[in-house]
């Protein structure tokens, strides 16, 4: 603009000089304005560059924080975990302890199973003294029954020989002159009784029919009139009455006097009678109160009405239940008529004008 | 005349029917029973009842004639013929019911169809106690085949009369009623159940001391099948108080009664701890032991098993089995028995005895019994479970033995797989006591390790490097083998410095 106006001051320099001063004011406005926006770009700039620098300082100064948070944090777990481990070390040594106490005392009670196993033994002893006891016991039982059953044995034999008992002349076996003394043979000959014949089993006639009767076990017993006296006894000594005699007059049959035959409740009978003769009388009917209706109905009786029901003369239904007679026989058609005139208005409104309750159905 | 030539001729049938054994040849089986058929609905009723005793003699001797008599459709005419008759009659058609089921259970099955069952209930409520024990015996062969047959008997609605049946005075019929709840419950455990509902035990604890032997035998072994199925059974068995009367039955002068009695222990020990200790408190376990050491053959089996059982739940039972001086009596069934499953049996006890501690297996070996288990191992003759069990009860006794004294023998002569065992006990065991160390060598030990060979890195050669880790080089190179030669070849590269 100098140049130019250098320029152009040779030429016309007044005139330039003129125009210059015109555009002074101008100029000054120009240059004024250029240089705030020159300005106010700057200060944009600036706050821009500020604000960048502003956040990635903040971004630094975070990282280093959270840095610092972690260092802290791992620090932390450590000295925690680190006094935890040795209270737990201590812990751990109290539950040792504690544990081996209790398992020795209760569990595995070393001391209790000895004595347990001693108390086993001890019963075991016990036991097998009072089994041995009883097979002692049980032998001895055996024993015994064999003994028995030999010493039987032998006394029926004594009894079936006691004709070898020797006498006052002739010395049995068993009493040989040779001996010092009898053989026990001789002295068990003489306490026995002779043996005497065995009854021959009478077979009843019954026996062939008796698999027939599914639960008799013997054959019945036709009791006699009267029992008979025992044969051949001897009679006993002294002032007794014959004892046919006694047993016929034990068994005598009864023979009532008049006055005896007389019921001597006869009043109180007469009087039974009355009434049972009454009671017949009085009821109803005959078949007796039974509980329940259904006891009557496996006769198949059937049921008779009183002579108020059975008759014609019933209840009519007439004026409770129906009141019309209705004679369907007689109707023409089946269904009712139809009306071809159409009704009275005013009677087609009868209960219909408030509402439809007080319909006919 | 025609009823006298009738019986006559059922009577002739009866004898040949009762020498059907020396007869069998000569006669044509099927026109037999098809001769005896008519005559059963003749009208003499001694007639029928002869008819009918020689079928069931028939049907008893034979197989093939039980399935003749089935055959020839006399079961539904017998069936159906039953309850008009008399006692007599009843018993003869419930024996020759009882004479077809016996056989299969395809006969019992067709006699079942043939609605028998029903029939033999009203015997059963019949008043002779011969009638009873017919049905009971009847019942008793249909429901000893199988389960399904037992449940038939069962819906029949037996149980209750044959539970009344044991109450009754006769000892015959109590036999057979006890034989029967047996074979029924001994099927499942629902059936067992059936019998416990209809209040069976407490007469059966009750009738344990009966003096008569084989009533016995029958009600010990009714109790064993129905305690055997389950521990609330077996309990229920127990609460009957059968304790200590059960043991009066192990010293009885019968065999069987001896076995039933051990097998009823048996059955209640094997269930839980707790039945077992109430076992040994109440001093079974020495009954039992007492019984094994005086009995001989499979009688001794029952008792060989309940004390492994016992044994098998816990170390302070084991201990008292072994107080109890249970030891002695197995090791002598080991070596005297004939039979292999006694032999296993034994050998599994004592497995089951030694297996828990150090303390129970010093035991076990201190009475000689390791030895004989490895013997019956190698011998050739043993059978495979023998073997097999053999071999389980010493690995279970040599993982706990630390006595070495008892472990010695064995190193002579015993196969690989067990030499591992007792290497490994050595070598856990030397390494902390010294005088076991010197007494190792001494015996001829430490020469027996170095000759065994083992794969490099296996678990022997481990045990044999820990052993010779525990004694200074020299004795271990002076026992190795070769070792003679070595030496002499030193001896032969040796410069004499002269």
């Amino acid at each position: 603009m100098a140049a130019a106006s250098g320029g152009r001051e040779e030429g016309g320099s007044m005139a330039a000089l003129a125009r210059l001063q015109e555009r002074l004011s101008e100029l000054r406005e120009e240059y004024f304005l250029a240089n705030r926006s020159i300005d106010e770009d700057r200060k944009i700039k600036y706050r821009a560059a500020v604000k960048i620098q502003s956040w990635f300082r903040g971004c630094r100064v975070r990282a280093y924080l959270r840095h610092l948070n972690a260092m802290v944090i791992l620090i932390q777990k450590w000295w925690r975990g680190y006094r935890c481990r040795k209270h737990f070390r201590k812990m751990l040594e109290i539950q040792k302890r504690w544990r081996g106490y209790y398992v020795r005392k209760y569990i595995h009670n070393y001391y209790a199973l000895k004595k347990y196993l001693q108390a086993v033994s001890v019963n075991n002893a016990f036991v097998r003294s009072e089994l041995q006891e009883y097979v002692e016991m049980k032998e001895n039982e055996e024993k015994m029954k064999d003994l028995e059953k030999k010493e039987k044995e032998k006394k029926y034999q004594a009894r079936k020989m006691h004709y070898l008992l020797s006498t006052e002349q002739i010395a049995g076996i068993y009493n040989s002159p040779f001996r010092k003394s009898p053989d026990p043979m001789e002295l068990l000959l003489r306490n026995s009784k002779p043996l005497s014949h065995r009854r021959k089993q009478v077979k009843s006639p019954f026996a062939y029919e008796l698999c027939d009767w599914p639960t008799c076990k013997k054959p019945p017993a036709f009791v006699t009139a009267l029992p008979l006296p025992p044969i051949g006894r001897q009679k006993p000594q002294g002032p007794f009455r014959d004892t046919a005699e006694v047993l016929w007059q034990r068994y005598k049959p009864l023979e009532p006097t008049l006055r005896v035959a007389e019921s001597i409740n006869s009043p109180l009978e007469k009087a039974r009678e009355g009434i049972k003769r009454e009671e017949w009388r009085n009821p109803i009917h005959d078949n007796e109160f039974l509980p329940f209706s259904s006891y009557h109905k496996n006769e198949n009786e059937k049921y008779e009405p009183s002579l108020c029901k059975s008759g014609k003369y019933v209840r009519e239904a007439y004026g409770t239940k129906h009141f019309r007679e209705v004679y369907p026989d007689k109707w023409i058609a089946d269904k009712d008529f139809r009306t071809v005139v159409p009704s009275i208005f005013l009677f087609e409104k009868f209960g219909k004008t408030y509402s439809r309750a007080g319909q006919i159905v | 005349m025609v009823k006298n030539s009738q019986q006559r001729y059922s009577s002739a049938n009866f004898i040949s029917a009762e020498h059907l054994d020396f007869l069998h040849v000569l006669i044509t089986w099927k026109s037999v029973v098809s001769l005896l058929r008519p005559l059963l609905l003749d009208v003499v009723p001694s007639v029928r009842q002869t008819a009918a005793l020689g079928l069931g003699r028939l049907a008893d001797y034979n197989v093939d004639l039980a399935e003749a008599v089935v055959k020839a459709g006399i079961l539904p005419q017998l069936v159906r013929s039953l309850p008009e008759e008399n006692r007599y009659y009843k018993k003869t058609a419930a024996f020759v019911l009882r004479a077809i089921a016996k056989h299969s259970p395809q006969l019992a099955q067709a006699v079942v169809q043939s609605g028998a069952l029903e029939t033999l209930v009203i015997c059963l409520e019949d008043f002779d106690p011969g009638v009873k024990e017919g049905a009971c015996w009847a019942f008793d062969y249909i429901a000893r085949h199988n389960p399904e047959l037992s449940q038939a008997v069962v819906e029949a609605g037996a149980v209750p009369l044959l539970v009344l049946c044991i109450q009754e005075p006769e000892i015959a019929l109590k036999r057979i009623a006890a034989s029967t709840l047996s074979d029924i419950s001994k099927h499942s455990p629902e059936l067992a159940q059936t019998v416990v509902d209809a209040g069976a035990i407490a007469h059966l604890a009750q009738m344990i001391p009966n003096p008569d032997a084989k009533l016995k035998r029958q009600v010990l072994s009714a109790l064993s099948q129905i305690a055997k199925h389950s521990v609330d059974l077996a309990e229920l068995v127990v609460e009957a108080e059968i304790f200590p009367v059960v043991l009066t039955c192990l010293k009885d002068s019968d065999e069987y009664v001896k076995k039933n009695g051990a097998t009823l222990i048996r059955e209640i020990a094997k269930h839980s701890p707790e039945l077992s200790q109430l076992i040994v408190n109440s001093g079974g376990v020495a009954a039992v032991i007492d019984c094994i050491g005086r009995c001989r053959g499979t009688v001794r089996l029952p008792g060989i098993m309940m004390l492994g059982y016992v044994a098998a739940h816990s170390e302070n039972l084991s201990m008292a089995v072994i107080v109890s001086k249970g030891i002695p009596p197995l090791c002598a069934c080991l070596i005297e028995e004939h039979e292999d499953h006694i032999k296993a049996a034994a050998a599994w006890a004592l497995g089951q005895i030694g297996r828990h501690t150090a303390e129970h297996a010093r035991h076990v070996a201190g009475a000689n019994v390791l030895p004989t288990l490895l013997d019956i191992y190698v011998d050739t003759r043993s059978s495979e479970d023998l073997k097999m069990k053999a071999k389980k009860a010493l690995k279970n006794i040599l993982q706990k033995c630390t006595h070495l004294p008892a472990l010695e023998p064995l190193l002579h002569d015993a196969p690989p797989s067990i030499m591992k065992h007792i290497i490994g006990q050595f070598s856990k065991v030397l390494p902390h006591d010294s005088k076991a160390r010197r007494l190792f060598v001494t015996t001829g030990g430490l020469k027996k390790v170095q000759e065994i060979k083992a794969d490099p890195g296996s678990l022997l050669q481990e045990y044999i490097n820990t052993i010779n880790n525990c004694y200074p080089e020299e004795i271990v190179r002076f026992y190795s083998p070769g070792y003679s030669e070595i030496l002499l070849e030193r001896v032969e590269s040796y410069q004499p410095v002269l």
